[in-house]
């Protein structure tokens, strides 16, 4: 199954390199193995495969070094809240925390090798590539900020999204499969949140960024995890009824099911 | 087998949650209880949220007090007069613990909340049943009789004014207290995830003088109004109850309940409650440890649905 869809990708590919325009300097394609992940009630995470290729043209210099690729897959925007316990009255609480709004819920660098060998820390903090530069506003209570990356709570925020496998940097997650054309599989655990996810695929030349596209997918729940879910997000008191009704029934049954005649 | 649960938003093993609804359904049936004690922090071990497991054991223990309920109502031992007044209390108190419950998610202390509640009311009623059981069980060893309480020995909860009779029960006591008691179980229940069964049943005791008779068919059918309003307030509110997982629970635990409820028959009552004491206190010492050994991560992260 997966082997033909790659088939198909790769020959959409040719074609599309093929019949592409002439353009100054290297243009870049990409497209995913499925533009619609859906979790149905045997969901247990998925990988997506991106595909992409470099498409040179007479205008491009020869470059010495090859190429590189950098992927960041942003998942929906969500807000966060990041509690730090400490110890009161001799018991552990949550005493103090900072609001993150609208961060990534997920969120993957690719890269074909590490970060820091692609191109310099100056032009990653400019670009906004890899864990320690994403962008993450942190407000404590009425002051808002784009922490310092050794800020303890964002530390804390990236190691336990990593942790959950939500957050990752994966600096060996791109693969050139020809000098120009490259493959990168993209983790999705089985705890993704649904909504729109947006991929960014950059291309570099000698430490240079040289084109960029995009390739957004969407995350969505289908059939009767989206019934279910749709149903206690917009009808709560009827869906909490008919929960409490199946309970009933249930209990009743039992005391049927196993009555001793 | 795998199945993906769709308000806890995680694959859980369908097995895993069967046997779990098993093993708490048959404790639950051994002691008459709701179960919910133990059945919550499993859950939250098991990765789910507190706030999903919390939510959505309410059902789980509404399907097993149903069932337990029909069979003390075939055997006459319910008095729905005294589970009425309970009620009236019970709605109140759920209520009010519901809105606690959705203050402190928002707040971020919802885990030290229910854990040091945990820690307190498991931690005394484990403490006093252990201690009585091993005085009963000490007295019998000693072939001493067993001590009775005086039927006719009133406290200050007897001179409470808006007195009415129970008649199943046989007692003639004031509304306020009873009032009182509904309201604690179910704000303690609709806060914790527990039916609060193994509360009510020593206050009906103690405190109102309930003959054993009717002592928990009363109390069952309490904690099936009280956790099946909790389900619905929960899914009201928060919108947190997972009606998938609460059938799986359900399913295991009112199976496991026969079985516990036949184990039970066969066991002397000082044993039994010496048992659940112990069952009871290991939990409340759980929490502790949670509470006072310095945690293994300072930091937790939770996503929040519109704005604080």
């Amino acid at each position: 199954m997966r082997r033909r869809s790659l088939a198909a990708v790769l020959a959409g590919f040719a074609a599309l390199i093929a019949s592409a325009l002439p353009a100054a300097g290297e243009r870049l394609v990409a497209s995913l193995s499925n533009h619609r992940v859906m979790i149905t009630s045997n969901f247990v995470g998925e990988e997506l495969v991106l595909f992409g290729g470099i498409e040179q043209d007479a205008a491009s210099r020869p470059r010495r070094a090859g190429y590189d690729i950098i992927v960041t897959v942003t998942g929906p925007r969500q807000t966060m809240v990041t509690f730090r316990k400490e110890r009161m009255l001799g018991l552990w609480v949550n005493a103090d925390s900072r609001v993150l709004d609208s961060v990534p819920a997920y969120l993957a660098v690719l890269a074909n090798r590490p970060l820091d060998a692609v191109t310099n820390t100056e032009t990653l903090r400019r670009l906004q590539l890899g864990l320690d530069n994403i962008p993450l506003l942190q407000r404590a209570s009425i002051n808002i900020a784009d922490a310092a990356s050794d800020d303890p709570f964002r530390v804390a925020f990236i190691k336990i999204k990593t942790e959950q496998g939500l957050y990752r940097e994966i600096s060996n997650g791109v693969t050139f499969l020809a000098p120009a054309l490259f493959r990168a599989s993209i983790p999705l655990p089985a705890e993704v949140p649904v909504g729109t996810y947006e991929v960014d695929v950059r291309l570099f030349a000698d430490g240079v960024q040289i084109a960029r596209t995009p390739a957004p997918f969407e995350v969505y729940k289908s059939g009767f995890e989206q019934v279910v879910t749709a149903a206690a997000r917009e009808h709560g008191v009827l869906y909490g009824l008919a929960t409490a009704m199946m309970a009933i029934v249930t209990g009743w049954f039992a005391s049927v099911v196993f009555r001793r005649n | 087998m795998q199945i993906y649960l769709p308000i806890a938003d995680l694959p859980v093993n369908v097995f895993v949650i069967l046997a779990m609804g098993l093993a708490v359904g048959f404790i639950s049936g051994m002691f008459g209880i709701g179960g919910g004690f133990l059945m919550t922090p499993l859950l939250i071990f098991l990765g789910i949220s507190p706030a999903v497991a919390v939510a959505s054991v309410t059902g789980h223990i509404a399907a097993s007090s149903m069932s337990g309920a029909i069979s003390y109502w075939q055997r006459r031992a319910i008095d729905l007069a005294l589970a009425f007044m309970l009620l009236a209390g019970g709605i109140i108190g759920t209520a009010f613990g519901v809105w606690l419950f959705t203050t402190l998610r928002a707040i971020g202390q919802l885990d030290v909340t229910i854990g040091v509640s945990y820690v307190l009311l498991l931690g005394i009623v484990g403490a006093l049943m252990v201690a009585e059981s091993m005085r009963a069980i000490i007295r019998a060893r000693q072939g001493k009789p067993v001590e009775l309480r005086r039927p006719g020995s009133h406290t200050w909860i007897h001179g409470l004014p808006l007195k009415l009779r129970f008649k199943r029960s046989r007692i003639y006591v004031s509304a306020i207290p009873v009032w009182g008691i509904g309201f604690i179980i179910g704000f303690v229940g609709a806060i914790m995830g527990i039916g609060g069964g193994f509360l009510l049943v020593p206050m009906l005791i103690y405190v109102l003088r309930v003959p054993t008779a009717t002592v928990i068919g009363t109390s069952m059918v309490l904690t099936l109004v009280t956790m099946a309003s909790a389900t619905v307030m929960h899914a009201a509110v928060n919108h947190l109850v997972d009606a998938l997982l609460a059938l799986f629970l359900m399913v295991g635990g009112v199976t496991g309940a026969q079985f516990g409820a036949r184990a039970g028959q066969k066991m002397s009552g000082e044993r039994l409650r010496l048992l659940l004491g112990l069952l009871v206190l290991a939990v409340g010492i759980r929490f502790a440890l949670n509470l006072v050994v310095p945690p293994e991560t300072f930091y937790s992260v939770r996503a929040v649905d519109g704005d604080i």
